[in-house]
């Protein structure tokens, strides 16, 4: 990983208090509830690369997004962007500077739009937010090339969301994310509510946009095929921890952690390979009460007492990282994958 | 029609013909399911697939006997082991569904009442169907419930819903499901709502169940993987009809419709990465825009004159039937290109 990392995120945590009011832990005798989402992340990325996060529904991925762009502040941790703490920092001035730079597409297109305004005032707000635009009609005329860019027409800017399907939704979220003309997007989950022929116009938009604005992405995504697809590096989390992460290629051919084998093997098999798959029994447990050790040993078909007590450090391995004691003493053997191409 | 795969020559189980399914709204009325013909054999798994309004879910609704009203079956029929069920009185139908057909919904919360313990519905679906004691009902119920793989299910059996995580509470769904043993399971999105890990154990669920009772599935879903790792035979379905069907190895491998060959090009592969994706531009017509001729017509790239006008039928394409001029002797017609400015999806 090259020194001057674009964005670098470190030791990064967010705890959220969800214990029941004070009264009733009184009387009930209770102790606080504390939900360890996010709970020590290190990530690295270079500028003008796409960073995937993969993992199940409450994993934390999503908090991450989140607390990269600053809707919540980290409980501890750091997050630099270009040099400059932004989780620290959360007062106005330099921030704001900052903030025009960073911005971010989220999964639902039908709530992440405001349904009473036009298109073209919704991709208008950050221009005007972060006074980008000379005059009124250099405004439009930034709105009409926005729109072009996402292949929807500047007549379509007269119109409202809820004209429009999902997909095109999502082209104008991203219109709205570009609007302020920012280097690194953060996008949550972006084609998880669509069709698969719109998901992959999307994914297709956004690797055009990507090469001609030398964008940088963070991208939260469940759909391990779409990550491969589209990211240079990928980071697996599991309970609010980073298990393994490893350029794209590394991780699908050589994938270390037992977790992440076991998500590569629920990929379903399109090839008809005929591939037996064995479905890994037991659930992500409550992170409410993770698991001693490390979180995923209740689940591990490779756990030993080790594993049961104490937390795997992160390794660093072919590229990219593993956090696992069965990496770490040489218990697992890194195994080559196959995979067939389809057509 | 008998179905012309494996299953071959036994009657089939079900069989739906030129099923229409419509909704009168005060703008006209809306045909959501156009001609849907085809049947499924005695413990066949059938996918029907396709994308959000193609009218998949409708046509599962109309077979198990539950279209929101305004929506109503406007032709065609529905036949179980040869008798009509799609006329039948509402408490005729009631007790069709449940005993002779199974369904399982996406959501598995709201399946189930949140009020009463698992056992108390389990119990009370048995009796309903089944001429059991009270006793017999919770017996069958536990052996329901340790069959769909609930631990401990012997405690278990008498928690709420909401003490059940997703994934176990779509096997409590399943479990329900199977009550009176169906020959028939209608499975609407049965893994959409839960996380890939827990989804490949409910696919391995379906598919070990099915084998043991020899239930038929009819398994409607939006996910081609899910499709490739169950069903025996697909259903590809497009703007309210079916655009092909066939044997699952074939549709997924060798598609004849150019719909399904744009919808399997546009899941993005493992094998190899590519610089674009493969994407049909557009989106599916609203189902007040139809157009003339095939459905498919202003996003297809190999459309001729003929498909302009012309609805085609499904015909024999290879392994499968495909609903698409290509394969008719008499061809497309002149081509006609697409025009430049396709409106995105």
């Amino acid at each position: 990983m090259p020194e001057g990392s674009y964005v670098r995120i470190e030791g990064l945590k967010r705890y959220f208090d969800v214990s029941p009011p004070w009264l009733v832990r009184v009387i009930e005798g209770k102790p606080r509830q504390i939900v360890q989402a996010v709970d020590g992340i290190d990530i690295e990325i270079a500028k003008g690369e796409t960073f995937s996060l993969v993992g199940e529904s409450g994993c934390g991925k999503s908090t991450v997004a989140r607390l990269v762009v600053g809707l919540y502040p980290p409980t501890a941790g750091r997050i630099e962007f270009d040099g400059n703490d932004i989780a620290t920092r959360r007062g106005q001035g330099a921030h704001s500077a900052l903030r025009r730079r960073l911005q971010m597409i989220f999964q639902d297109p039908f709530a992440s739009l405001n349904p009473r305004w036009r298109v073209f005032d919704i991709i208008a707000e950050p221009i005007r937010a972060f006074g980008l635009s000379k005059d009124k009609v250099d405004l439009e005329n930034q709105v009409d090339e926005l729109l072009r860019q996402v292949r929807l027409t500047p007549a379509d800017g007269a119109k409202y969301p809820h004209e429009f399907s999902g997909g095109q939704r999502q082209r104008i979220s991203i219109a709205r994310a570009l609007a302020s003309r920012p280097e690194f997007l953060v996008c949550d989950e972006p084609t998880s509510a669509l069709d698969v022929s719109v998901q992959a116009q999307i994914l297709n938009l956004m690797m055009d946009l990507q090469r001609r604005l030398k964008l940088t992405y963070l991208f939260i995504s469940h759909n391990l095929a779409v990550v491969y697809h589209i990211s240079t590096r990928v980071g697996v989390m599991y309970l609010g921890r980073l298990v393994e992460q490893a350029p794209t290629d590394t991780l699908f051919r050589r994938p270390k952690h037992p977790y992440t084998r076991m998500l590569l093997d629920t990929i379903p098999d399109l090839d008809m390979t005929g591939r037996q798959r064995a479905p890994v029994a037991g659930e992500v447990p409550s992170p409410l009460n993770p698991p001693s050790g490390c979180s995923f040993h209740p689940r591990c078909p490779f756990a030993n007492e080790r594993c049961k007590t104490e937390r795997p450090k992160a390794l660093s391995i072919e590229g990219g990282s593993v956090a696992c004691h069965a990496i770490e003493e040489g218990r697992l053997a890194i195994e080559d994958r196959t995979y067939v191409v389809r057509g | 029609m008998p179905s012309l795969d494996k299953l071959g020559n036994k009657p089939p189980l079900l069989e739906v013909k030129n099923l229409r399914v419509e909704f009168p709204t005060r703008r006209g009325t809306l045909l959501a399911v156009d001609d849907v013909s085809f049947d499924i054999a005695p413990g066949e798994v059938l996918g029907v697939v396709g994308e959000s309004g193609a009218g998949k879910s409708l046509t599962g609704n109309a077979i198990i006997g539950l279209l929101e009203p305004p929506g109503r079956i406007a032709g065609g029929e529905v036949r179980l082991e040869g008798q009509r069920i799609d006329n039948l009185p509402y408490e005729a139908m009631r007790k069709v569904r449940g005993a002779r057909i199974g369904a399982i919904f996406q959501d598995p919360l709201t399946s189930l009442n949140p009020l009463y313990s698992v056992s108390r519905q389990l119990v009370e679906t048995i009796r309903t169907h089944l001429p059991l004691s009270a006793r017999q009902a919770r017996a069958r119920a536990l052996d329901l419930l340790k069959q769909v793989g609930i631990p401990g299910a012997e405690q278990r059996i008498d928690h709420y819903p909401h003490q059940f995580s997703g994934g176990m509470r779509q096997r409590v769904v399943i479990a329900l499901a199977l009550c009176a043993g169906p020959r028939l399971i209608v499975a609407d999105e049965p893994t959409t709502a839960l996380d890939v890990s827990i989804q490949a154990q409910i696919i391995a669920l379906l598919k070990k169940l099915c084998r043991e009772n020899g239930t038929a599935v009819m398994l409607v879903t939006h996910d081609m993987g899910v499709i490739a790792e169950t069903a025996d035979r697909v259903a590809v379905m497009y703007a309210g009809r079916i655009v092909e069907i066939g044997p699952v190895r074939d549709v997924i491998k060798h598609a004849q419709h150019p719909y399904t060959k744009g919808l399997m090009g546009s899941i993005p592969s493992l094998g190899v990465r590519t610089e674009r994706l493969t994407q049909i531009d557009g989106s599916m017509p609203r189902l007040t825009e139809i157009p003339r001729g095939c459905a498919f017509n202003p996003r297809c790239t190999s459309r001729g004159e003929r498909c302009m006008v012309e609805r085609p039928d499904l015909m024999v394409a290879g392994a499968s039937r495909a609903a698409c001029w290509l394969h008719d002797a008499r061809g497309v017609g002149a081509p006609v290109p697409l025009a430049r400015e396709v409106v995105h999806a």
